[in-house]
């Protein structure tokens, strides 16, 4: 019994204490600098004070950046649902032998780099790119269009692009759970292809859906990338803030203080998203 | 004269494989049919094509004179009960006997009304608010019925529905399900491969054999009158006995009988009730012969003896008493000629 | 039934179109001589991949990417397999808390974990550098690499471990001889997505990297002065490279287990 003990200690301990490191004590020390403050030299002072918060809640700059990176999350999600629950639908119920396939297909965009998509959306929306001279080719408009780059839009589309696929997975699960006999039963009793849909299909896929749109929420909500290689100056989103505060706007403990901030607000989100699952699984 | 249910040559192939091999049958509205087969029989495919959820490829459905394969599965005025229940685990015990009045849009008074007339039926009222993870088998069993029945079909088809149960609560539900059926006057069509099932339950067994009718009747015409060796092993025990009849006289090694067929050789078929101790027997037409105990399984009840007779024949009795072995008996209309299908 | 099935199928069509129109136009364009302006491209050329060849900053870039990587593959698998089992295994005070934080770096915002770790970094007096950027990858990675062994381990038949355990091995034996080759595809699969995740980290780099360049941030820089033709070059060479990787990854861990485990997993337990 006691070899035992000792195995599981060696396996538990290593981990454990490279997540310590690494991990706590990181976010705690980012705790404490959110505590502390600049003074006139740009030192640091270790001196315990609300600061920073106070400063976030009076400058109206952070409200509006935080509900604007909420706003562009919550478009990523809608369009990644619009799109890729439909798709998801497709692969389950319509793919037939060919699922496994086209399946694979949704998965290989999620490992193409992160950057190159973006850089190739840089490059479909520019004023010389591919959806202006398109546009421009059928007439569409007649000089390039300035909002698709540089602007909320292009960041929205951008993240879309790249969380599309997060969303598909898990809703395909979800519904490749539901039993075939219950939508035989559903058309048995008498409800036609839609009326199931409706009535057993998509409510029993909302966990998957659930799951999906809370990691493309979160994701976009704390991207950084996007906005800055797309968006312009309208759509600075709150990570972007936490960089510059800690680059070109040298300001360690507030960049640290909104960098708390958005971890409060990604773990509030995340306990709510896992309670509401956690009621709909078990029905 | 039309009947209520008539299938016309149903057959059913997956690519090489014919599951289902002209199946030609009518059932009488209101009878309680059983489908009786093994797995690999067929019997759940013609189960399905009749739901709906198959299309056969040969052969035609009539529902009083209408053409029933034409028709998509929800919109057929069958309901079906499956063998995992499939009761919708989202939805309350209500919603889900429902369900099926709610999508075809009935008011909502008479819909209350009708539910819960539903679920007093078979006794489930009180657990209306329940959720399917929150009752048992057998109550989901009954939630199921309901659900089907509550829209009032025309015909109720159930895919072995008690197969999930223990014993006891599997006899309980036999005997409420026939009563269920004698009072709703619906016609039901019973699938199983437990042939004991069917021979309490139904009105008529229709047993399948490698996507074949083997033979069709009432329980205790195929139990009595077995057509073929598959049927008299199939339903209950059976002793094969071959011979060769001559001259009105069939010579069975061990005993000859005087039966009434053309000269040549035959298979009969002999129940293991039928054989009694020789002390037993009485009346006329008694056949007598001598045999040891080989062997006994001791059910309770009875028990199954196998007998040997001294020209190796080799016989299953079923008795009441210890037996020791000596003179056993039958009546010559025990004896029951197979034709050979 | 029909109709409705040729719309879903024009619909995922569309959807499919989406994902893969970026990628499309980059590999066209890559091989159009006036870069990015005019479209359709019209004049086809090998020159772009000829001047990403002859330079050099890129391919330093490269290097560094790859040690990073491969480092960090090793070391997240080391933390993570531990990880794992414990969390599959065993009960012990904490264990909620612990598999929460571990899985933490994969929906906090790569930034933070950054910036995190940054502040250790320097409250240490460390430099920053290669290293650190190992150490920041490592850290925020190791979350995948627990999630899947964690799904790899699930999905193992607990008897056999039992009957090895009855016919007299050691735990330890168990392991080398039972659990590890029954976890050999997924491991290595698990090693592949890893290697991809981090060529292609920029978030939790961009705060700790030294005077030496990953090949996302090289890219970066360029881009930020300015994007030049060459940039669709290394973009389609990386996109084929990750195409080679995914088959390669998808292939052995559908040769070991049923169905694909992904990091999705790990939000909803």
């Amino acid at each position: 019994m006691g070899r035992s003990r000792l195995s599981a200690w060696l396996v538990t301990v290593p981990p454990f204490a490279w997540i310590a490191l690494f991990l706590f004590v990181p976010y705690c020390l980012l705790f404490c600098y959110s505590f502390w403050s600049l003074d006139a030299n740009q030192q640091v002072l270790h001196h315990w004070t609300f600061t920073n918060y106070l400063h976030l809640a009076t400058t109206p700059l952070y409200l509006t950046v935080i509900l604007r990176s909420m706003r562009i999350a919550f478009s990523v999600v809608l369009l990644s649902l619009a799109i890729g629950y439909p798709l998801a639908c497709f692969l389950v119920f319509q793919a037939g032998k060919y699922r496994r396939m086209l399946y694979q297909a949704v998965i290989i965009p999620l490992w193409i780099s992160y950057l190159v998509r973006a850089y190739a959306w840089k490059v479909i929306f520019g004023n010389e790119g591919v959806m202006n001279t398109l546009l421009q080719w059928c007439h569409a408009t007649s000089h390039p269009l300035g909002f698709l780059l540089y602007s909320p839009f292009a960041v929205i589309v951008t993240l879309t692009h790249i969380y599309v696929p997060f969303v598909v997975l898990p809703v395909v699960a979800s519904l490749e759970k539901i039993p075939p006999e219950l939508l035989e039963s559903s058309s048995d009793l008498g409800a036609n292809a839609w009326q199931t849909f409706v009535r057993v299909i998509l409510p029993l896929s909302l966990p998957g859906v659930l799951s999906g749109a809370t990691f493309a929420f979160l994701l976009s909500f704390g991207d950084f990338l996007a906005p800055l290689l797309l968006g312009g100056p309208s759509s600075v989103m709150i990570a972007n803030i936490v960089a510059n505060l800690f680059g070109a706007d040298y300001n360690w403990p507030l960049g640290a203080a909104v960098a708390v901030l958005i971890l409060a607000m990604v773990l509030a989100i995340l306990t709510l998203t896992q309670k509401l699952e956690r009621r709909w699984r078990a029905a | 004269m039309s009947s209520f249910l008539r299938l016309e040559g149903v057959g059913k192939r997956f690519g090489e494989h014919t599951v289902l091999d002209s199946i030609s049958l009518d059932v009488e509205q209101g009878e309680f049919l059983t489908l009786l087969g093994e797995s690999g029989s067929g019997k759940t495919t013609l189960l399905r094509i009749l739901a709906g959820f198959e299309e056969p490829t040969a052969g035609r459905v009539l529902l009083d004179d209408q053409r029933l394969d034409a028709m998509p599965a929800h919109r057929r005025p069958i309901h079906t009960v499956f063998q995992s229940y499939a009761l919708f685990p989202h939805m309350s015990v209500f919603d889900n006997v429902a369900y099926g009045l709610r999508v075809r849009g009935c008011p909502r008074g008479e819909m209350t009304s009708r539910v819960q007339e539903a679920l007093a039926k078979v006794r489930m009222d009180r657990f209306a608010v329940h959720f399917p993870r929150q009752i048992s088998g057998g109550q989901k069993q009954r939630v199921a019925l309901a659900r089907a029945l509550v829209n009032r079909p025309r015909l109720l088809l159930l895919d072995e529905p008690l197969s999930a149960l223990d014993a006891n609560l599997r006899l309980e539900m036999q005997r409420e399900l026939k009563l269920l059926q004698r009072e709703v006057g619906i016609t039901f069509i019973f699938v199983t491969h437990d042939q004991s099932e069917a021979l309490a339950i139904s009105d008529r067994v229709v047993l399948l054999h490698h996507g074949k009718v083997e033979q069709c009747g009432s329980p205790r015409t195929i139990y009595s009158t077995p057509r073929t060796a598959y049927a008299a092993s199939f339903l209950g025990k059976s002793n094969l006995v071959t011979g060769t009849v001559e001259q009105g006289v069939a010579d069975c090694g061990a005993f000859s009988v005087p039966v009434e067929l053309p000269d040549g050789p035959v298979t009969f078929s002999l129940r293991p009730e039928c054989v009694v101790p020789a002390s037993e027997a009485t009346g006329d037409q008694v056949v007598r012969f001598v045999a040891e105990v080989v062997a006994e399984q001791f059910h309770g009840a009875d028990s199954l003896l196998t007998l040997r007779c001294p020209s190796g024949m080799k016989l299953s009795a079923r008795v009441a008493a210890q037996n020791n072995g000596g003179g056993f008996a039958f009546r010559a209309h025990d004896l029951v000629p197979l034709q050979e299908a | 039934m029909k109709p409705g099935r040729a719309l879903a199928g024009a619909y995922a069509g569309l959807a499919y179109g989406f994902l893969y129109l970026p990628i499309v136009v980059l590999v066209i364009y890559s091989f159009n001589r006036d870069g990015v302006g005019g479209f359709p491209p019209r004049h086809w050329t090998l020159d772009w991949y000829r001047t990403l060849f002859a330079d050099s900053a890129m391919w330093t870039a490269v290097g560094n990417s790859a040690i990073v990587a491969f480092s960090t593959v090793v070391l997240s698998m080391l933390i993570g397999f531990p990880a794992a089992y414990a969390l599959d295994r065993y009960s012990f005070p904490g264990k909620g808390a612990f598999q929460r934080l571990v899985l933490l770096p994969l929906i906090v915002p790569g930034v933070i974990t950054g910036i995190s770790l940054l502040l250790l970094t320097v409250s240490s007096g460390f430099h920053l550098s290669l290293v650190t950027v190992i150490l920041g990858h490592s850290t925020a990675l190791t979350a995948v690499a627990t999630t899947e062994i964690f799904a790899g381990l699930a999905k193992l038949d607990r008897s056999l471990e039992e009957a090895s355990a009855d016919l007299g091995a050691s735990r330890l034996q168990t392991l080398v001889r039972i659990i590890l080759p029954g976890l050999r595809t997924s491991l290595l699969g698990t090693a592949l997505l890893i290697f991809t995740l981090s060529m292609d980290e920029i978030a939790v780099t961009f705060f700790l990297i030294g005077r030496e360049n990953t090949l996302p941030l090289e890219i970066w820089s360029r881009l930020r002065r300015g994007a030049t033709p060459e940039m669709n070059a290394i973009a389609t060479l990386i996109f084929l490279f990750s195409v080679v990787t995914i088959f390669l990854s998808q292939w052995l861990m559908t040769r070991g287990q049923t169905g694909t485990s992904f990091v999705q997993e790990g939000i909803t337990n």
